[in-house]
């Protein structure tokens, strides 16, 4: 019989029991060790529904009515949402409880929670590595089987890459299709929330329950998609793309070889795969690096110490603003404001802002082009495995990290990561992209992968 | 006149919407207490986003339409960046780049202002001082009711010659809001506000002075007269040969003059840049002619068709189309009465004597129906003109039927020529030496004999009637 840890949202349906408690106690016991938590629910209440009973994490930066929300960030500390984020009310009208709000980088600024304000959350497989971000908690959390899924939100790969550093699956939905309101906005153009699961099954079922659209936020669709139409399909047949581009600089070894490895895996599953060229990919680390901290710099303009959030009083009123965000906020933070206050300035918009929106029109004309011959585009998640903490010392180290899943985001793609694998005993992640609105395809695709390829979890071999 | 000002101006109109622009809230906040009208949204709570309302849009078309503009299918928002604790999320949702409506003008005695644009835009919040010298305060309080209360600027082109003409044009507009409904117009609450951008043209020389813009002018009267200060100020400045400072001026009410706030050299960059939470806003053409076609009767067309429909003069017809309510009840009297001419006499000397053009005609006591019967009774020589006004008076007051009160009152006219003989005689009887001294030709003393006749009527004897008998009897 599995234990709570390994279970899933399909395992807890049929059991109709609850496992609230069991999820506080694993936390408990657990997350000493991991660090995935900022805030744990410890008053949370079963709640009447279908997934009555089912624990379930929020990263920190979904707002959720009277229980603290972070953003992992100093300013933030001690705010006390008055309201729930529409996510948040649709997962508590679907009967989960929310055990736990999970640590990111600061404002999801980053891609290992070391920018969290408050402590790194550690790689369930490796405890001095990252677990990744900025989901990083919310990734590890399920990894570690604290609670049986999470909702995390993805801007540059922020679902996608800590999935594929802790081994598990996470989905960054086609743009539009879940509704953001209650999601303290870092890139508006960018940000998604998705879930991380344990398996495709269930991250369809959460994508069921979250998605649709939402008369607070102007930029959700109204679609209709059953996410779960194609999980038992045959994907043989399928056509592929991978680009050239991505055997680049950066790569690591292990990475590629493994990549290598995926390509055959989907030929001997009866997929054709292509190599394409797609010389944009290139551009997209930069045209991201300019778009979303213009939108960053706007976004947390609300973080002044008036309202809301911590205040350093001191002179007048400039003087005010000026250390509340100094004294509150964290240096990544600051510099991506500071570059989109920049950017964003009358003097250079036409030069960065305006080129970088047009780059990235240029970027997803071609990312639909390709798709349009293809069914699907595949890359590795990350171009390396988790790293150590406190290992990278150059932010451009990390923004480069972000090449494979940024074009998803600059284009409002579905895009999947799923384990594939390991090197050097950490989880590989790949990553496949669909065309928009095709996000039941691409959870297909991945169903169809993962009847053989499983998620592992890490403390499986603790027991043996 | 050797200097002449060029004048344009950036006027908030404050859209009279049942909510704010982006949420829920309601928008009519004036006399609300601090902080009841707000939610998260509003506020700029992390994680809230902002949805258009549509009732924004109409309102904004209506406007567009009323004032003549082009106006547009795609439209969008953007964010206009600063910091201040009186915006709460740190930037003002706005159209800078993709406005509603373009190129239009008004009408303005008979030259056109040009309207360059107007956009939509969310209001800010308001910020109370402890101390009413903001440099002397120990702390502010902010009031966010007004937050995201939704808003029109309109900017002209510099077409205006004037501070009067600054003056009219505002008057204009604002009747324009009011006919159209599309706001209260109202600039002591501050659902009219304006900015005055002014500069002076040198005719002599063909030299033009920098550009001052004149803040805080908050009633029709001080934009008057700030932009005349403004305007000497710059004349004398020209004179002398000195340098006329780009800057930004407030009208300080205390003491009638305009400071100077900043100069334009330290101006904002108010980082503008789409607004990623609002997709653009596509009106179809069907939308955008539906809404037009909700345009009501503007006062310029009301003015003409009232001239020619009811045969009126350009001065009557002026004030009987100065409000809608006004209009419209002189309408409904006119159909009523069936007499244009005699009402429209009734309203501009009596009616408006008691009641403003702004008054809720709707509800006063007097009904269109009062006046046709007090023109009847009139008409008939039941009562008097004077007598009349007095019975007008009561029914506005009351209510009552004219009829009713007349009858009541016993105010009909007497024409009981016996009754007015037998009155006539006793004062004859009671002043003989005025009897002879009319026959000896002081005929001036028959008005003695015919006050004499009304006095003791208490004003009711047809006076026709008392000046035949009193020259017949006065001559026997």
């Amino acid at each position: 019989m599995k234990s709570y840890r390994e279970l899933t949202i399909e395992d807890i349906l049929n059991e109709k029991k609850s496992y609230t408690k069991l999820s506080l106690e694993t936390i408990e016991q657990v997350d000493k060790s991991i660090n995935a938590f900022i805030t744990v629910n410890k008053d949370v209440e079963d709640l009447p529904g279908k997934f009555s009973g089912i624990p379930i994490a929020i990263k920190d930066n979904i707002v959720t009515k009277g229980l603290k929300t972070t953003c992992a960030s100093k300013l933030l500390e001690n705010y006390v949402p008055p309201y729930d984020a529409t996510v948040v009310k649709k997962i508590k009208e679907a009967g989960f409880s929310i055990v736990g709000k999970t640590n990111l980088d600061e404002f999801a600024m980053g891609t290992g929670t070391e920018y969290s304000a408050f402590f790194t959350t550690k790689n369930p497989w490796d405890l001095t590595r990252v677990a990744g971000g900025s989901s990083g908690g919310s990734a590890a959390a399920v990894a570690s089987g604290q609670v049986v899924a999470a909702l995390g939100s993805d801007t540059g790969g922020s679902i996608r890459q800590p999935a594929a550093f802790c081994g598990v699956i996470g989905f960054k939905p086609t743009y539009g299709l879940v509704s953001r309101y209650g999601l303290v906005a870092f890139a508006s153009s960018l940000d998604q929330i998705g879930p991380i699961t344990k398996t495709t099954k269930d991250a369809a079922t959460l994508m069921e329950i979250i998605s649709g659209y939402d008369p607070f936020d102007a930029t959700t669709v109204d679609k209709k998609i059953d996410f779960s139409k194609y999980l038992d399909e045959s994907f043989s047949g399928a056509k592929v793309a991978f680009p050239k581009e991505i055997f680049g600089e950066g790569i690591e070894e292990g990475v590629a070889k493994q990549f290598e490895e995926f390509i055959k895996f989907l030929e001997t599953k009866g997929i054709k795969v292509t190599k394409v060229e797609f010389p944009e990919i290139k551009y997209s680390v930069a045209t991201y690096y300019i778009i979303a901290p213009a939108e960053v710099s706007s976004n947390l303009s609300r973080f002044d110490g008036i309202r809301y959030g911590k205040r350093v009083e001191k002179g007048g009123l400039l003087e005010t603003y000026l250390e509340t965000r100094k004294e509150n906020l964290g240096k990544e933070v600051i510099r991506r404001i500071m570059i989109g206050t920049f950017t964003l300035s009358a003097a250079y918009y036409d030069a960065y802002f305006e080129k970088a929106q047009k780059v990235r029109r240029k970027i997803t004309k071609r990312l639909e082009e390709l798709l349009d011959e293809y069914d699907f585009l595949i890359t590795p998640t990350s171009p390396i495995t988790a790293f150590k903490i406190g290992e990278i010392k150059d932010p451009l180290v990390y923004y480069l990290m972000d090449i494979f899943t940024i074009p998803a985001n600059l284009a409002g793609i579905p895009a999947i990561s799923i384990p594939f694998g390991f090197v050097n005993n950490l989880p590989v992640g790949m990553q496949i992209m669909g065309k928009r609105f095709d996000d039941a395809k691409v959870l297909g695709i991945a169903s169809y992968i993962e009847k053989d390829v499983p998620v592992v979890l890490p403390f499986k071999e603790e027991k043996k | 006149m050797r200097f002449k000002p060029v004048i344009g101006l950036e006027i908030h109109v404050q859209l009279n919407t049942k909510t704010k622009a982006f949420c829920s809230c309601p928008s009519d906040v004036f006399e609300l207490e601090p902080n009841t009208a707000i939610c998260p949204v509003c506020t700029g709570q992390p994680g809230a986003l902002p949805v258009p309302s549509k009732e924004m849009f109409e309102y904004g078309i209506l406007l567009a339409a009323a004032l003549n503009c082009q106006i547009h299918e795609f439209s969008k928002f953007d964010r206009k960046n600063y910091f201040y604790p009186d915006l709460p999320k740190g930037y003002q949702i706005t159209q800078f780049f993709h406005p509603l409506a373009t190129d239009g003008y008004l009408e303005l005695n008979g030259k056109k202002i040009k309207i360059r644009r107007i956009h939509l835009e969310e209001d800010a919040g308001k910020l109370i001082h402890s101390s009413d010298n903001i440099t002397e305060a120990s702390y502010s309080l902010v009031d966010m009711n007004r937050c995201g209360v939704p808003l029109a600027e309109i900017v002209t082109d510099p077409d205006i010659n004037s501070p009067r003409e600054a003056r009219e044009f505002l008057e204009k507009l604002r009747q324009i809001l009011r006919y159209t409904g599309v706001s209260t117009g109202d600039m002591e609450k501050g659902a009219l506000r304006c900015d005055a951008n002014i500069s002076v043209v040198d005719i002599e020389t063909g030299n033009q002075s920098n550009k001052v813009e004149v803040k805080n002018i908050n009633s029709f009267k001080f934009v008057e007269k700030a932009l005349e200060y403004e305007f000497k100020r710059i004349v004398k400045l020209m004179e002398e040969g000195k340098e006329v400072e780009k800057e930004t001026r407030g009208w300080d009410l205390s003491s009638k003059t305009t400071i100077s706030m900043r100069s334009k050299e330290e101006a904002n960059d108010y980082r503008y840049f789409p607004e990623p939470d609002i997709p653009p806003v596509v009106l179809s053409k069907d939308y955008i002619e539906e809404v037009k076609s909700r345009l009501p009767e503007l006062p310029d067309e009301k003015l003409s068709r009232f001239k020619v429909e009811f045969g009126l003069g350009d001065y009557e017809a002026g004030i009987l189309t100065s409000t809608v309510q006004l209009a419209d009840f002189y309408e409904k009297c006119v159909k009523e009465t069936g007499d244009p001419k005699e009402t429209s006499n009734w309203f501009l000397t009596e009616l408006l004597r008691f009641v403003s053009p702004e008054d809720d005609f709707e509800h006063l006591k007097i009904k269109p129906e009062h006046f046709k019967e007090l023109f009847e009774m009139i008409e008939k020589g039941e009562i008097t003109r004077n007598i009349a006004k007095s019975v007008f008076e009561e029914v506005l007051n009351t209510g009552k039927r004219p009829k009713l009160i007349v009858d009541e009152k016993g105010l009909k006219v007497v024409g009981d020529e016996s009754l007015i003989e037998e009155i006539l005689r006793k004062l004859m009887e009671q002043n003989p030496d005025k009897v002879q001294a009319y026959k000896n030709g002081k005929t001036g003393l028959l008005g003695f004999f015919v006050g004499g006749v009304m006095k003791a009527t208490k004003g009711k004897a047809n006076p026709k009637i008392v000046n035949e008998i009193a020259r017949k009897l006065l001559s026997e």
